[in-house]
């Protein structure tokens, strides 16, 4: 388990990133937080040319809170998107689903934007981007473009960034007005990759009716979708809203895969017990913030 | 007396070094090693048509290349059946590199000694190796069916058929009152130790000498493999087991083909070579344990007490059987556990399938024991409406009945007679602690919560420390330190520490002075090795005995300087005195020098040994019969094993919405006879219930119908971090051997045995229907509770409320 040769390159500046990547073209790996990138390496189920360690670049490594939303940069550690205050006050979802990823040591070198640019269905971030309507920021030789989630997850472990480009940011926007949010997984062992997780969004109107509730799923299906599950409890007063019926919906919604952890069958099942047991608790917060 | 600490909790000594990094681990050993990689087979079955080399000549930094035909002699021969029996009938072992045809994906082809492994793994990466793929068997079902056959010659896949039998067991069941009959089964798991396999090994080209490091359980035994396959004599090899992170059975298998292979490697280079085995090669390569299907028939009377047994079990045991049928004799004899079974007949048949070698894993055979004679009771309990802990009441064997012989022949050979315990004791402290009367509260409280509560209990009893023998050797030192040694090795135990508190205890030293080696040949040259939890009885009692023997020495000889008889005189914290005359005393060190009668005075304390100024001139300087010295090296050989017991409970708690398992109380009493260190003897039983708890919810070897590993890591592999293992409580009962001079038996497996057993029953009395294969996950309970046709058990067929979804 040593990975195959590969060149390493270190450049201090987004530039000089940019141009090694060019440089070296397809071959070439952006590396930050390593942690799903480097096991790959040992077992040689990857071998790049050039590894491009961004972890010098300056100015990756902040989180900006607006009133508008959340932006994450390329080098903020997991752990630090869990512990920002501001970040949780304006998306609560981050803070709520950063903490199942993995374990402590995981989340202290691993990064949320990397795992996003991983675009694995099973990160618990790559789902929260989706339920947010987030973007991300993709920085390339003509200047830094924003790509919105649905253009930028293409398939299992596969984004829509071509050629020489970094991600440098995600941005998630802010929690709506009058709404709630919850997110919760089943892991076979604590911080594993979970058998199902869900992430819910409740949005009530001015009298408290249920007007809008979105759902996003971990470890169902090949990329990360939202469903939007308004239709079964819509108009409901918040208090008498009919969650299970919601979770009976969403069932019919997915299209779960068999792995040898759980069948899809079982991931169904999670899907309608964790969108109940969210929306109960997103719908409480909602009411909350409506009051 | 200060320096009595047998029975003492006495912290770890090792655990310092241990945890803080300055352990000496086999990769700690060599840097600037050549090191090995291997090419291992990416088939389940298939011929080799076609090793090509060629590609990898050219990687900077490559040195050797070695196939089946580079090797020589002996080593050209397959690796040696190191249990024969008469009744493997057909043993097969493989080549250190594959001849021919490999038979499990990872059998090692080709090995590459390049400058670091990097480049070794670039240069095997290289290597084109062309393959037939032939039929593959998976599984001991289709194993039986002999659609294909593992080995040409063996076409029914049948290894060999142990067979045991007390009595003429059709009659009885016949006549019993009632008879049942079931099918189960149990997953293979494995070993797992955090720290793979590791060979380091260096040739002394001028003093034509050996070195070999290897994470091993039985140095001095690979010492002799290496030299009888390397054509070298004993006495220039030399096998150390340096600090070794976890074993639990996988590394007593021996001589692994890289233990022959990297020796080989470094006298042919004439240099330092190692390999350190990487997890992925650890899982396909090394060895798993436990896949077993088991068809019992049980007969019983009114009252649940057993009238006859009849087992057959089918036993998964790999490709290869190098160990021999050591686990099926272990599933075959200690079946019976804590039980009288006046007729008692059982035939496991061990069968080869295209999967990794099956050898003895922490436990060794006695969990799937253990599961299928804790699940006939809890079946009994349930087809007479009894309480499950009665019904094993009712067929324990008593206290008055010791020595107990059951009529069996255990892995050593020798008969299975139970030298003592007291199971109604274990039964009745295992109700009191986990709370066993009070389920049914329980159980309604967990409904009021939403939950599906169940208990479940597994009692056993192990045979532990099998000989045929270990040794132990003390010597005191002029500077008053003690040295110990015995030839097993040390996994990470606490051997230091126990052996230490014998020797102070034995000898009268304080612990601080007495410092142990273990698994090193050049400090002892006899052992059998660290397994079926075997240290502490035999090492344990050979040291002591070594011990005892320092001590009359010492006596002797204080006797004679300080002109008073030996029974006046006692030992304590290092100073030889007459009892009650304070003052009149000698140090043990003074003692140790006085011992060696010398010439030559080296420091000031050898003055006091040299030849003018010892006196008694009637006597020769060294006695006749006696030796220089103040040392003594003892062996201890058992007439036979000696067995511990215990019994566990488990309570689990089910989320009918989501069928997740929760363990919420696990109990465990445990009876090791007596204690060395009972803060050792806990250790030992919290982290074998880890792996209990592991083997029955988690772990599993999932091979598909290719013979592919499909889970070969420890992210699919779901060995159970702390956050899924319960807290233990513990109790203790204490039933010394009769048999060994410290009255102590072994504790090293007795953690993982029942926890299949005690978890499965909890689980069915939980959802109420029937579990027949473990371990078992969420996603299978969910399809075990929505299947209209899944047994239900009779007591939840009779238990209103109970939540089973339809």
């Amino acid at each position: 388990m040593k990975p195959a040769p590969f060149r390493y390159a270190d450049p201090s500046t987004l530039d000089e990133a940019l141009a090694v990547l060019s440089d070296e073209g397809a071959g070439a790996k952006v590396l930050a937080g390593g942690q799903s990138l480097l096991p790959l390496l040992s077992m040689r189920l990857a071998a790049p040319t050039t590894l491009v360690d961004i972890n010098r670049v300056p100015g990756l490594d902040s989180i900006e809170v607006t009133g508008d939303g959340v932006t994450v940069g390329a080098l903020v550690r997991h752990n630090a998107l869990l512990a920002h205050e501001g970040a949780a006050g304006v998306q609560p979802l981050l803070a709520r689903a950063t903490a199942n990823v993995a374990h402590p040591a995981i989340r202290n070198r691993g990064t949320t934007v990397g795992s996003i640019a991983h675009a694995d269905p099973s990160g618990e971030m790559t789902s929260v981007l989706a339920l947010t309507d987030g973007t991300v920021s993709v920085a390339g030789p003509g200047g830094v473009e924003t790509v919105g989630w649905r253009d930028f997850f293409v398939g299992p472990l596969e984004t829509s960034v071509s050629g020489p480009a970094v991600v440098t940011a995600a941005s998630f926007p802010a929690l709506p007005a009058r709404s709630g949010t919850a997110f919760a997984e089943v892991a076979r062992r604590k911080g594993d990759y979970a058998v199902c997780g869900a992430g819910v969004v409740v949005t009530l109107d001015a009298d408290r009716r249920v007007e809008r509730v979105l759902a996003s799923y971990v470890s169902v299906g090949i990329v990360p979708e939202v469903h939007d599950l308004t239709e079964a409890v819509a108009g409901k007063p918040v208090d008498t809203a009919d969650w299970a019926a919601a979770g009976e919906l969403a069932r019919t919604l997915v299209e779960p895969d068999t792995d040898i952890h759980a069948s899809a069958d079982y991931r169904r099942l999670l899907v309608g017990v964790l969108t109940e047991r969210t929306l109960r608790d997103a719908a409480a917060e909602a009411a909350e913030r409506a009051a | 007396m200060t320096t009595k600490l047998f029975g003492e909790p006495v912290r770890r000594r090792e655990d310092a070094r241990l945890i803080v990094g300055k352990g000496r681990y086999l990769d700690d050993i060599g840097h600037q090693a050549l090191a090995a990689a291997f090419v291992r087979s990416p088939h389940a079955h298939a011929r080799i048509t076609d090793i090509d080399v060629e590609p990898a000549l050219d990687v900077e930094g490559l040195i050797a290349i070695y196939t089946y035909d580079d090797l020589t002699g002996p080593m050209a021969e397959p690796l040696p059946v190191l249990i024969p029996h008469p009744q493997l009938t057909e043993p097969r072992t493989n080549y250190p590199l594959a001849r021919d045809v490999v038979r499990h994906v990872g059998e090692a082809v080709v090995m590459v000694i390049a400058t670091d492994r990097y480049v070794a793994e670039d240069a095997a990466e290289r290597i084109l190796v062309s393959y037939e793929e032939l039929p593959v068997v998976v599984g001991v079902d289709a194993a039986v069916e002999a659609k294909a056959a593992v080995h040409d010659d063996v076409p029914d896949n049948v290894a060999a058929r142990h067979r045991q039998e007390t009595g003429d067991v059709e009659p009885v069941l016949a006549a019993s009152p009632h008879t049942l009959s079931f099918t189960q089964y149990i997953e293979r798991s494995a070993s797992m130790p955090m720290e793979g396999k590791g060979v380091h090994a260096k040739w002394d080209a001028d003093d034509r000498s050996l070195r070999v490091y290897t994470s091993t359980q039985a140095s001095t035994s690979v010492r002799a493999a290496v030299a009888a396959k390397l054509d070298l004599s004993l006495d220039r090899v030399e096998v150390i087991a340096p600090d070794v992170g976890g074993g639990f059975g996988v590394k007593i298998v021996h001589p692994w083909p890289e233990e022959l292979l990297i020796p080989m490697a470094a006298i042919a280079l004439q240099a330092e070579v190692k390999w350190a085995e990487d997890r992925r090669e650890h899982f396909i390569s090394s060895a798993h344990e436990r896949q077993q299907r088991q068809d019992i028939t049980v007969g019983y009377d009114d009252e649940g007490r057993i009238t006859a047994l009849d087992v057959h079990v089918l036993h998964d045991n790999g490709a290869y059987t190098p160990y021999g049928i050591i686990v099926p004799i272990i599933t075959a004899t200690q079946l019976v556990g804590p039980y009288v079974i006046p007729v008692y007949r059982v035939q496991v048949d061990s069968v080869y399938t295209n999967t990794v070698i099956v050898t003895p894993y922490r436990g060794a055979g006695r969990p799937q024991a253990c599961y299928a004679m804790e699940r006939t009771m809890d079946r009994i309990a349930d087809e007479l409406g009894l309480d499950r802990a009665v019904v094993r009441e009712r067929n324990l064997i008593q206290p008055d009945q010791f020595p107990y012989d059951h009529q069996l022949t255990f892995q050593d050979g020798r008969p299975v007679i139970y030298d003592s315990g007291d199971y109604p004791g274990l039964v009745d402290k295992l109700k009191a602690l986990v709370g066993w009367d009070e389920a049914s509260r329980l159980r309604d409280d967990a409904a009021a919560r939403g939950k599906h509560l169940g208990i479940g209990m597994a009692l056993y009893v192990e045979g532990t420390g099998p000989g045929p023998y270990e040794g132990g050797h003390v010597q005191v030192l002029g500077s008053g330190k003690v040295l110990v040694s015995t030839g097993l090795t040390s996994q990470g135990q606490g051997h230091e520490t126990a052996f230490a508190q014998i020797v102070a205890s034995e000898l009268g030293v304080p612990i601080e002075d007495v410092e142990v080696t273990t698994g090193d040949t050049r400090r002892f040259g006899y052992a059998v090795g660290t397994f079926a939890s075997r240290a502490a009885v035999m090492s344990g009692n050979a040291i002591a005995l070594a011990a005892r023997g320092v001590r009359e020495k010492a006596l002797r000889i204080a006797a004679d300087v300080l002109e008073v008889d030996v029974a006046d005189l006692e030992i304590d914290e290092g100073l030889v005195q007459v009892k009650g005359v304070p003052g009149s005393s000698i140090p043990l060190r003074t003692v140790a020098v006085l011992s060696n009668p010398l010439r030559y005075a080296f420091d000031e304390a050898a003055k006091q040994a040299t030849q003018f100024t010892t006196h008694d001139d009637s006597k020769p300087p060294v006695a006749e019969g006696d030796a220089p010295g103040l040392e003594h090296r003892d062996y201890y050989s058992p007439l036979r094993s000696t067995f511990a017991s215990g019994a566990h409970a488990a309570i689990v708690e089910i989320d009918p919405a989501t069928w997740e398992i929760e363990i919420v109380k696990y109990a465990v009493v445990h009876d090791c006879g007596n204690v060395v260190n009972p803060m050792i003897v806990e250790g030992q039983v919290q982290g074998g219930v880890a792996q209990g708890v592991g083997g029955a919810l988690y772990e599993r070897m999932v091979y598909d119908s290719d013979g592919q590993l499909t889970n070969a890591s420890y992210m699919d592999f779901l060995m159970p971090y702390s956050s899924e293992v319960p807290d233990v409580v513990i109790d203790h009962q204490t039933t010394p051997s009769p048999l060994n001079p410290l009255g102590i038996k072994g504790a090293g497996e007795a953690g993982v045995i029942p926890g299949t057993a005690a978890i499965a029953s909890a689980i069915e009395d939980a959802v109420g229907r029937r579990i027949t294969s473990m371990p078992i996950s969420p996603t299978e309970l969910y399809d075990l509770v929505r299947n209209p046709d899944s047994e239900k058990t009779a007591v939840a067929a009779g238990r209103a409320g109970t939540g089973v979804m339809a």
